[in-house]
């Protein structure tokens, strides 16, 4: 399907980081013994038992004494039906979401049943479980519960621990669908011409390049467009000396503030075409186009613009 | 007890989801704004303080309510502040602002694009980031397992949840914001499948994208703005255990303790009840928790199930409580917002058309 020319322009946005995080004493030896295969508890103030333990009691706000094991079966308190599991949860199959009281622990954990249809889960339902064969410390160490027959489990270890003590690292990856604003649709079809498009506030006048829909000044829509010139004054700058990954520029380089011509507001961009030590305040630059908008500015050769033009861009 | 702040102004934008709105919920706030302004015929200059309520994982980048702020006008610069939780947060902290004396006259806003992700596995990464979050259980799924445990402890039945949702989506034929309304019978519900059982696609709430404002004056202002002022007479929230298998998921104490502590249970009773319960079995726990009878009317908007835009949908409960008293449609009205997991967190806002 074609969306209309004024249409906001949207496109899929994935995020991708791992959090890294670091354990604490208790949530250690917890994560610890999940990688061999155990499961431990702590006891409260108040005699009950928690697994997974509390880092500080919730009445006294102590921390635990000793850990203590608990399960490795237990009886399911509640349960909801997955059909259709969504990205990075336990099962790719249809299973159910169950709180789980571990024998001897008197609170739930919360974690995935492989019971294979909604007709087979059941509050009660007694259930142990399933260890994942390459282990790191972490909740996911636990790859689900399946239900128990009662029968003692094969307890033959074919799995691997590797364990970096006292952290745990969750990888999260989000699909988002990302809505440009009219504003910003209207500024990235004409990079797609070539032409360096703004919009002008009815209320002020100013000139915002990209243009914003909105003013920051009056909080109204801006709706005069208004086309800029290619041409614009170096505000301020800085040379990039750090590398880092994904980088396309080869340091040192600048990265500068331009206020282009007819424009009320100053934008980044990289300001390449000569060395970094030649680029200074009031350099004149013009846009140089590539197949994705602009590339990057370079000095223009006109004379330097006057402080005065752009001391209130700063 | 003297009420030194009242709500003067609300304004929501329709709940739907919009293909053309962005993150930064500035589409959707100017135009609310706006609405409240004219309302209260004021105008961006008379805010003394402004709060605002989103996400970042909503919005899917960092400091995106940053953005936000073109939609107020921070030029000059202004009083502004911003809550990681919904804008009903936001309007606890404009109340604060007021009672201090800092600001006359404050504004409280809430946006979510809750559309630009699944948001059910987003809403996944509220959870505890070390035991629970690494497994992905979505918001719907950690709903189902509290809707259960009610069903199975004789709490409440499906059909009693189909009321709710039934009833609901009457009450919002008259709500012009609302994202789904009409007339359907409970039975007809219940004919329908699972999405994740016990919860069926009417046990949730829909979802959608908006925004919500309410403008709150102090004493010496309110009359200027608004005929009849709805009076803050309490405004508490309270908070229970982030582990879901350490708490009661049956009970909802922060809900009871932040009503009880906003004056709930004394004084004269209220008669509208605006509940944000995201989940039918949740209206039926709250009203449990408050101890809210059959005199008072519950959620004559349609309530968050009949539209519930993140981090707006809360504040638009306490804006549409304090609409119910400025109207003179009620006496005395409680706005409630909840956050997090299963009725985590609880906040109750108590307003009244009369200021002692």
């Amino acid at each position: 399907m074609t969306q209309p020319a004024t249409a906001p322009l949207r496109a899929p946005l994935d995020i991708e980081f791992d959090y890294t995080r670091s354990l604490g004493p208790v949530l250690s030896q917890f994560m610890a013994a999940l990688a061999e295969r155990r499961i431990l508890g702590a006891r409260g103030a108040d005699g009950r038992v928690h697994a997974p333990p509390f880092e500080y009691d919730p009445v006294t706000a102590e921390p635990p004494g000793d850990l203590l094991p608990v399960g490795p079966e237990g009886t399911v308190l509640s349960w909801s039906w997955m059909p259709e599991p969504l990205a990075d949860q336990p099962l790719a199959v249809p299973f159910a979401w169950a709180l789980i009281r571990l024998d001897g622990a008197d609170t739930a954990l919360l974690h995935a049943v492989d019971a294979g249809s909604a007709a087979a889960m059941r509050t009660g339902l007694r259930v142990r479980p399933r260890w994942a064969a390459a282990r790191t410390g972490s909740i996911r160490d636990i790859a689900c519960f399946e239900p128990s027959d009662g029968v003692a489990d094969d307890d033959t270890d074919t799995g691997s621990a590797e364990v970096n003590p006292g952290m745990t690292i969750t990888p999260v990856r989000l699909h988002y669908m990302h809505t440009a604003s009219p504003g910003e649709s209207f500024y990235l079809r004409g990079l797609a011409e070539r032409r360096l498009l703004g919009q002008r506030c009815d209320v002020c006048g100013q000139v915002y390049v990209p243009p914003r829909g909105t003013c920051p000044a009056d909080g109204v829509p801006t709706r005069e467009e208004v086309e800029l010139s290619e041409s614009g004054t170096v505000t301020t700058f800085c040379i990039v000396n750090v590398g880092y990954p994904g980088q396309k520029v080869t340091p040192p380089y600048v990265a500068a503030q331009i206020l282009l011509d007819g424009a009320d507001i100053a934008f980044g961009h990289l300001v390449l075409g000569c060395d970094a030590s030649e680029v200074r305040m009031g350099m004149r630059v013009k846009a140089v186009w590539a197949d994705e908008g602009v590339s990057h500015f370079e000095p223009n050769g006109e004379p330097d613009a006057p402080y005065e033009s752009y001391e209130r861009f700063m | 007890m003297t009420a030194d702040v009242a709500v003067v102004g609300f304004a929501q934008s329709p709940v739907a989801v919009r293909d053309d709105a962005t993150t930064s919920g500035v589409e959707m706030l100017v135009p609310t704004i706006a609405e409240a302004f004219g309302a209260c015929g004021i105008t961006k200059s008379d805010i003394g303080f402004w709060c605002s309520g989103s996400s970042d994982y909503l919005a899917g980048r960092a400091f995106s309510f940053v953005s936000a702020v073109d939609a107020i006008g921070a030029v000059p610069p202004t009083m502004e502040s911003h809550v990681e939780m919904d804008g009903a947060w936001a309007l606890y902290e404009a109340w604060v602002k007021v009672l201090t004396g800092d600001a006359d006259i404050a504004l409280a806003y809430g946006f979510g694009k809750s559309s630009g992700a699944e948001l059910r596995r987003v809403m996944a990464l509220q959870l505890d980031p070390y035991l629970v979050a690494p497994l992905w259980p979505d918001s719907v799924s950690v709903a189902a397992l509290q809707a259960r445990l009610g069903l199975e402890a004789g709490r409440w039945t499906e059909k009693d949840m189909a009321e709710v949702a039934a009833r609901s989506r009457a009450a919002a034929a008259s709500n012009p914001a609302a994202q789904v309304s009409g007339s359907v019978s409970a039975a007809d519900l219940l004919a329908r499948p699972y999405v994740a059982e016990p919860l069926r696609a009417h046990d949730c709430a829909p979802v959608g994208d908006g925004a919500a404002v309410v403008i709150m004056a102090s004493a010496a202002r309110a009359r200027d703005l608004c005929e009849r002022p709805a009076w803050i007479t309490g405004f508490a929230h309270r908070i229970d255990s982030g582990s879901l298998g350490a708490r009661d998921l049956l009970a909802a104490p922060s809900a009871a303790g932040a009503w009880s502590a906003a004056g709930g249970g004394s004084g004269a009773p209220v008669d509208v009840a605006e509940l944000h319960a995201p989940f039918t079995h949740q209206e039926i726990l709250l009203r449990e928790a408050m101890e809210l009878g059959d005199d008072v009317t519950v959620s004559p908007s349609g309530g968050a199930l009949c539209g519930n835009p993140m981090f707006a949908a809360g504040l638009a409960r306490i804006g549409e409580a304090a609409r119910a008293v400025m109207s003179g449609r009620a006496g005395r009205a409680l706005g409630h917002a909840t956050s997090g997991p299963a009725l985590q967190q609880n906040l109750v806002c108590v307003m009244s058309g009369e200021d002692s």
